[in-house]
């Protein structure tokens, strides 16, 4: 969309008066905290707020270098330090590449200091616009109150601890009482039946012990014998039929990766990380430059707004344990924090390798993912709520065929399979083939 | 002292048993020369290669399957060449190239993106990544030229995709479905 500058004119100054009166609306709102803040900056450091994360967040961040610099206070920086004032910065946000070519002296600095990363220009930004942005950058507008939301729920919920065990302290007492109650009735009973003469006859007749009667029957010895043979056949068999199966194997990971925050959580797709899946025998575990597709940005562990919830205090994972990871992975792919580029000092992450199928099997995930349709979470299970990852089936042969049995060959949008389904139903005289009528149970399909 | 002894055995035999099953080692197998490839499996650490990673690079001066020497370098100007140009994609297959361009799409980008491009994904909506774009925004002027050089090399905070896609025709699919959101959003 082109727009020359004179139908651009009333626009703007509709822009300017809409903005005004929103302004005057936005002060009367946030009079008590914010206006007395901002009213000399000139901005909404409210809306600015929201122009920034929508704008500007990309590559900029208040008080840390991104792609770009840090722009806390930067209209005062710029003004102390560079004697440039505000016509610049609009100039500037507005056609960045414009003010590098003009040959502006501290426009090329910049540019050239930030390995020539070019500025996005924003000619939709109106100068009153770009005052929110800077009065935000000026004066942030205090973080919600979700902190201390947070801190008040954790008060509640310890409350709330401490008032089941009083009500369990309560009932244990009460408990007691009545067990005390009991033996003292019991006692001033028998006391009543001696004081009126009554006898409490306490038989104890000579019985063989039990055991020796066990011993002497030998129809039920026999039938002990057995059930104990039986017993510890079954078990022996069951302990040899899982020799070899790592189902519920979960290692010990170099660096702590939760699924459940980045599939859970974030809802990222399986295959954004495990992109080979689609296409390939393997489902790659991802190079570490997919990790920092969105960890350049996500340098800490936020968590969720409430803060993490009591499961995870007491296994450990807390915000600064995450983000002592996040750390680990910086280190593990070279990148300096500081320069915000990389070292080139890579070093590789061991990886524990978790699914294993022996030597003598054959799998391929690009056949059951892409060609069948089959989902992840079939075999893998609910990874999405794995905070440790482990081993979900039991990948034995038996598991195979059994799925190869009950599944029907996917044929919607699958033109691969027509023909052969055409002419093994009539075969077989079914609607709709299994994986296994289809040739899933032949030895050579997963052993050769 | 007699009766206690069968219990103390069953006691020990039980916890010997159950100390096997530790999920954070492998489990016993029959016979691990069946198991254990002879051959080098997929990421096996090998003195062979530098830190013993097999995961690298393709060898310099080699062009992999899927792919052809892209003529664009990732400098600005480079950006602005790629700019002008247009999909080698078949127009006739349109819809079945949009399609895939979506299923990819979905998986890939509206993570950040959104689905409909407007900037708005999900972990935008989160608060974990900000300052998303619109495929809408004028001062951008995304053509379907410029999307391929921005998936192959990245964009300032945006990584390269080039390593998450499997071929050229995918790019190129994504970037055609990155066009047909643009229009639906200035539309």
């Amino acid at each position: 969309m082109r727009t020359n500058s004179n139908q651009n004119l009333p626009v703007l100054n509709h822009i300017f008066k809409t903005a005004l009166v929103f302004l005057v609306f936005t002060f009367a709102a946030f009079a008590q905290d914010t206006a007395e803040a901002s009213a000399d900056l000139g901005g909404d450091p409210t809306a600015g707020k929201q122009l920034f994360n929508q704008n500007c967040a990309a590559c900029h961040a208040l008080n840390r270098k991104m792609t770009g610099p840090a722009l806390a206070n930067v209209e005062t920086r710029l003004s102390e330090d560079e004697g440039l004032d505000k016509e610049w910065l609009y100039a500037w946000i507005k056609n960045s590449a414009g003010m590098i070519a003009s040959g502006d002296a501290y426009a090329n600095k910049i540019y050239n200091e930030y390995n020539k990363a070019a500025m996005t220009a924003f000619p939709t930004l109106s100068n009153a616009d770009i005052d929110n942005i800077l009065a935000y950058t000026a004066a942030p507008p205090p973080a919600p109150v979700a902190a201390a939301a947070a801190t008040e729920a954790q008060v509640v919920v310890a409350e709330s601890g401490i008032a089941d065990e009083l009500i369990l302290a309560i009932l244990a007492l009460v408990l007691a009482v009545l067990v005390i109650m009991l033996f003292t009735v019991q006692r001033t009973l028998k006391r009543f039946a001696q004081l009126s003469g009554v006898e409490i006859k306490e038989e104890k007749p000579a019985r063989t012990p039990i055991w020796k009667a066990f011993i002497q029957n030998q129809f039920l010895m026999f039938v002990s014998v057995v059930v104990l043979l039986l017993m510890s056949a079954y078990y022996a068999y069951a302990y040899m039929m899982q020799v070899g199966i790592d189902q519920g194997y979960a290692p010990v990971q170099p660096i702590h990766y939760s699924h459940k925050i980045h599939a859970g959580d974030n809802k990222i797709e399986c295959t954004y990380c495990h992109s080979s899946a689609r296409v390939s025998k393997h489902s790659g575990i991802p190079s570490l430059n997919v990790c920092m597709n969105c960890h350049k940005s996500i340098y800490e562990y936020k968590g969720n707004p409430e803060g993490p919830s009591k499961e995870d205090l007491a296994n450990g994972y807390t915000n600064e344990f995450y983000t002592n990871e996040i750390k680990k992975l910086y280190k593990a792919v070279g990148w300096d924090e500081e320069t915000q580029s990389y070292t080139g000092e890579a070093q590789p992450v061991e990886w524990v390798r978790i699914h294993n199928l022996p030597d003598f099997a054959y799998f391929n995930h690009s056949q059951h993912y892409s060609v069948a349709g089959v989902e992840c979470q079939t075999c893998h299970g609910p990874v999405e709520e794995m905070e440790i990852m482990y081993q979900y089936s039991p990948l034995t042969m038996g598991w195979c065929i059994n799925c190869h049995r009950e599944t029907n060959v996917a044929l919607t949008d699958n033109p691969y399979y027509e023909k052969i389904h055409e002419a093994l139903s009539k075969k077989y005289g079914v609607e709709e083939l299994t994986a296994a009528q289809m040739g899933g149970l032949e030895c050579g399909k997963c052993h050769y | 002292m007699k009766s206690t002894l069968p219990y103390i055995v069953a006691l020990s035999l039980v916890l010997t048993l159950t100390s096997c099953f530790d999920k954070n080692k492998p489990n016993f197998q029959y016979m691990p020369n069946m198991y254990e490839s002879v051959g080098y499996e997929t990421y096996q650490e090998s003195d062979l290669f530098p830190q013993g990673t097999a995961a690298m690079l393709p060898a310099d001066n080699t062009i992999p399957r899927g792919w052809m020497p892209y003529e664009f370098d990732n400098t600005i100007e480079g950006k602005e060449g790629a700019r002008a140009q247009e999909s080698p994609l078949s127009a006739d297959q349109a819809a079945e190239n949009l399609s895939k361009g979506k299923e990819l799409y979905d998986v890939y980008c509206a993570i950040c993106h959104g689905a409909k491009g407007d900037g708005q994904g999900h972990l935008v909506k989160r608060e974990k990544i900000l300052g998303v774009p619109s495929y809408a925004d004028q001062g951008r002027n995304i053509t379907v030229g410029s999307t391929y050089h921005t998936i192959y090399y990245g964009l300032n905070s945006m990584g390269s995709y080039a390593a998450q896609l499997s071929s050229e025709e995918e790019i190129w699919q994504i970037s055609e479905y990155v066009m047909k959101l643009k229009t639906d959003l200035t539309k």
